[in-house]
């Protein structure tokens, strides 16, 4: 209970602080709309491609937004947290009965609450601009649920990152790296239509390829019990190994007796 | 709430990564209720004690215990004794005074009511009840030393630290904390373990005073006992006609031993039981004319530099240049 | 007193050696265009195969140019991120008071850009010729292209620095970025121009970006096109940021007194 209430204490100032710095959102929410409108139009000649699964590219690339946003909260929660080791609000925090795992669970709320904010605006505009999902209305809630897992995951990594290096610089300069992640998926073709073979490897062993599969079926496809399975299986994984690895670091950057 | 039992600490050593002692063997007998001011420059050890001290980092060799409980076995019930405000003052620029405080109050486990009027009063206490609903964006730097002394105070507790909490403030503000401070101590029994870089602040704030020069404490005792330890006052006066400088300069070696000071004026540290009095009569005497004339008391400067060598800004130049050079 | 000249090389001998020093700084811009070069080349070579593809080189070498002028374009507001902390930091009002030539730094700041962008490109062509790109131009064509990237790059670090020069702040650096970012990808990226349908083709088609980018994949398959109207394209932002930089060198003198 005690644990619960420092959670949701924690979490709700992470949430109000991201909140008041929309000059940080903006862009944040905007840019992968950005790119959502170039990319399906840019990449549109794709479709023509004998075996391309569907006729709108934009049904197609919508899963990337929300990727894109989940990393750009993960940043965000990452960016935070460093600020807060650097500059001594930790050891405030440290110097009160707080347990780690509130720290941790808290300061993801940030990165949730951004997940949650962009992944409504990415849903919203989406729907707006067409994309019309296969599996209706359920399946866009269910898209829902898995953006903001999918952000909760990469905010464990970027809350990671800064307990590992401890400077919001280190974060923002090893973020490229997460992106690359994005970039050696399927994000832009099916991995069936991918021709290097090298790049469909890579594509193929990328969990990143199979939380974008899982979104996409669901806009394009149908129920696909196996691409459902294997989205929420590696989102869950991904939560949990960034959980785990932050409490460790925590420990080491918290050593308090 | 009172304190009991003050802080001790025995050979207490931290050594860093790279082999820097930054605390080389400290010992502490802190009464309950005293204001012990840690007096060193830049990169002495202090941060690295309060943080001994506070829990926040284990010590490589000693013990201490603070308000009763051992630093190293007893995190947890020194944690809820203490409040500490540290060197960085670290608030969050995107929060409000009262958000901070909300925050630190519920993480002690305060009820939703005991919180709210535990944030009014410490507000009111510290001035800024009026800025409460600001964000700390826009918080002067006196106003943030403010806020993280209440902040400190929240949960009551009996034994409190202070990592230099008036360096960069204006004198105004410094005061107002002093005053604050000194009520914690004299009127609710705090134990208060505060550092601080000011010579001034440890002569009128602290009731002991320790005085840390790389990781060692080099002197220890009240302002007056440490300065009694130097002793004799300086007598420095100005000639009115630079031609008689040397011939003051005779006489006034009667009295004492030369010091350093203005080239202009001749120094020395008296030696006897003499007085201003008796220095001047001697001058008027000889038919020697001086344009001033002070006797100076002992600083804690002087105490500091008896024992360390140099003065403490010269010293504070030194360890930055180490730090440069290294 | 110091002419122009040795002020722009005093500058860029500073830059560089502040940048060999941090390989923080030095490798995500670096990383970023091979990231592209190899996610475009790797992932997306079936587009090749869409119905009217029409283009000699192979589509590694269709991605190359446009990773090229991505990365010269990049490297130049890179630069200009360095100007805004030189303005932070207060290096840049020592700079405007010790130096009588002050468009020296302009050039400077400019050269700078140049020899870190061709840093970049080195690295990115032996990467691209390790994965076999086709080079159907001769030594003259592959000159060509680089210069009309060198172009870019200035054009880059002429507009970054003028924003930086009016904002003094690193707070300005998405208003160097983003602009560039989109100026790039609303060009020909992925597919020839002609394969663009709706508004994207319009934006593309006033875009002088895109003429660098059909003059540059001209030239690396060695069939030069339209050269004489990229070069005009090159020239013109150029100079037209020029001007732009140099007055902000003005507002920024003007500030600092
Ligand atoms: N985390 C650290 N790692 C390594 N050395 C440190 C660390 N913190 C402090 N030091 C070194 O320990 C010495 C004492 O530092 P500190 O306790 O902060 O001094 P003070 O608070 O008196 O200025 C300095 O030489 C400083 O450079
Ligand atoms: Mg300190």
């Amino acid at each position: 209970m005690r644990t619960l209430s420092q959670v949701w204490e924690i979490a709700w100032r992470s949430i109000v602080r991201t909140m008041r710095q929309p000059a940080q959102i903006i862009p944040n929410v905007t840019f992968p709309l950005l790119l959502l409108a170039i990319n399906s139009n840019g990449l549109r000649a794709a479709t023509h491609l004998p075996g391309f699964p569907t006729s709108s590219f934009l049904d197609f690339f919508i899963p990337i937004a929300f990727m894109q946003g989940a990393l750009f909260a993960s940043g965000t929660a990452g960016v935070d947290l460093a600020r807060d080791i650097d500059n001594g609000f930790l050891n405030r925090l440290a110097l009160t009965p707080m347990r780690g795992v509130a720290l941790l669970l808290g300061q993801l709320g940030g990165a949730v609450a951004l997940g949650t904010i962009q992944a409504a605006v990415y849903l919203g505009v989406g729907i707006a601009a067409g994309v019309r999902f296969e599996t209706g209305a359920a399946g866009a809630a269910l898209l829902f649920v898995l953006a903001v897992l999918i952000a909760l995951g990469f905010g464990t990594l970027g809350v990671l990152l800064a307990l590992r290096t401890g400077s919001g610089e280190a974060v923002q300069s090893s973020f490229p790296l997460l992106f690359f992640l994005l970039f050696l998926s399927s994000m832009n073709l099916p991995r069936n239509l991918i021709s290097i073979d090298w790049f469909r490897d890579l594509a193929t062993v990328n969990p990143v390829s199979y939380m974008i599969e899982a979104m996409r079926s669901l806009v394009i496809e149908g129920w696909n019990a196996q691409a459902l399975a294997l989205g929420f299986l590696f989102t869950v994984l991904m939560i949990a190994l960034g959980l785990a690895g932050s409490a460790l670091s925590l420990k080491t950057r918290m050593a308090r007796t | 709430m009172r304190d009991q039992h003050g802080i001790q600490a025995e050979s207490l050593v931290r050594e860093y990564k790279g082999g820097i002692k930054a605390v080389d063997g400290i010992d502490l007998r802190i009464e309950p209720g005293e204001i012990y001011g840690f007096l060193g420059p830049n990169g002495a050890g202090k941060s690295t004690t309060v943080h001994m001290l506070t829990t926040l980092l284990p010590p490589t060799s000693g013990t201490a215990r603070v308000a009763g409980f051992d630093i190293v076995k007893q995190g947890p019930q020194v944690r809820s004794a203490i409040g500490a405000a540290l060197q960085e003052a670290a608030l969050d620029p995107f929060l409000t005074g009262r958000e901070h405080l909300r925050l630190q109050a519920s993480l002690h486990g305060l009820s939703r009511d005991e919180r709210k009027r535990r944030s009014t009063e410490l507000l009111e206490r510290v001035g800024l009840s009026l800025a409460a609903d600001r964000k700390i964006k826009g918080y002067s730097g006196g106003m943030k030393r403010r806020l993280d002394l209440a902040l400190a105070l929240v949960h009551e507790p009996s034994t409190l630290f202070l990592d230099e909490p008036t360096t960069g403030l204006d004198p105004q503000s410094r005061t107002a904390l002093w005053s604050e401070v000194a009520r914690l101590a004299k009127g609710e029994g705090v134990t208060v373990f505060l550092t601080t870089q000011y010579l001034e602040e440890a002569d009128v704030l602290a009731d002991r005073v320790g005085i840390i020069h790389r990781g060692h404490i080099v002197a220890e005792g009240t302002p007056d006992e440490l300065k009694a330890q130097i002793g004799r006052p300086t007598i420095e006066a100005v000639p009115a006609d630079p031609d008689q400088r040397e011939a003051i300069e005779e006489l006034l070696l009667q009295f004492g031993t030369p010091t350093a000071g203005d080239p202009l004026s001749v120094s020395i540290r008296c030696e006897s039981e003499a007085d201003l009095a008796d220095v001047i009569r001697a001058l008027d005497a000889a038919g020697l004319h001086v344009a001033q004339i002070h006797m100076h008391e002992p600083t804690l400067d002087d105490v500091f530099l008896a024992k360390t060598g140099t003065s403490l800004e010269g010293a504070a130049d030194e360890e930055e240049l180490e730090a440069v050079s290294a | 007193m110091t002419s122009r000249r040795q002020v722009a090389l005093a500058l860029a001998y500073r830059q560089m050696t502040v940048l060999i020093k941090n390989p923080a700084l030095f490798l995500p811009p670096m990383l970023f265009p091979l990231m592209s070069f190899l996610a475009f080349a790797g992932g997306l070579s079936r587009l090749s195969h869409v119905p009217g593809f029409r283009y000699e080189g192979g589509y590694t070498s269709f991605v190359f140019v446009f990773v090229l002028l991505q990365s010269a374009a990049f490297s130049g507001v890179f630069m200009g991120f360095n100007v805004a902390r030189d303005f932070e930091t207060g290096f840049a009002r020592r700079l405007l008071i010790a130096v009588s030539h002050r468009s020296g730094l302009i050039l400077g700041y400019a050269l700078s850009a140049l020899l870190r962008w061709a840093t970049v490109a080195i690295v990115l062509t032996i990467v691209a010729v390790i994965a076999q790109m086709k080079i159907g131009g001769n030594g003259i064509d592959i000159v060509g292209m680089y210069t009309l990237a060198a172009f870019l790059n200035f054009a880059g670090v002429l507009w970054a620095s003028g924003i930086a020069l009016r904002l003094r702040s690193t707070q300005g650096a998405p208003l160097m970025q983003t602009p560039v970012f989109l100026a790039l990808f609303l060009s020909p990226v992925y597919v020839p121009l002609d394969l663009l349908k709706g508004w994207i083709h319009n934006v593309a088609t006033a875009n002088p970006i895109t003429y660098l980018l059909e003059a540059g994949r001209g030239f690396l398959s060695g069939n030069p096109v339209q050269v004489l109207l990229a070069f005009a394209c090159g020239l013109g932002l150029a100079a037209f940021f020029g001007i732009w930089a140099f007055r902000g060198l003005r507002r920024a003198e003007r500030a600092a007194g």
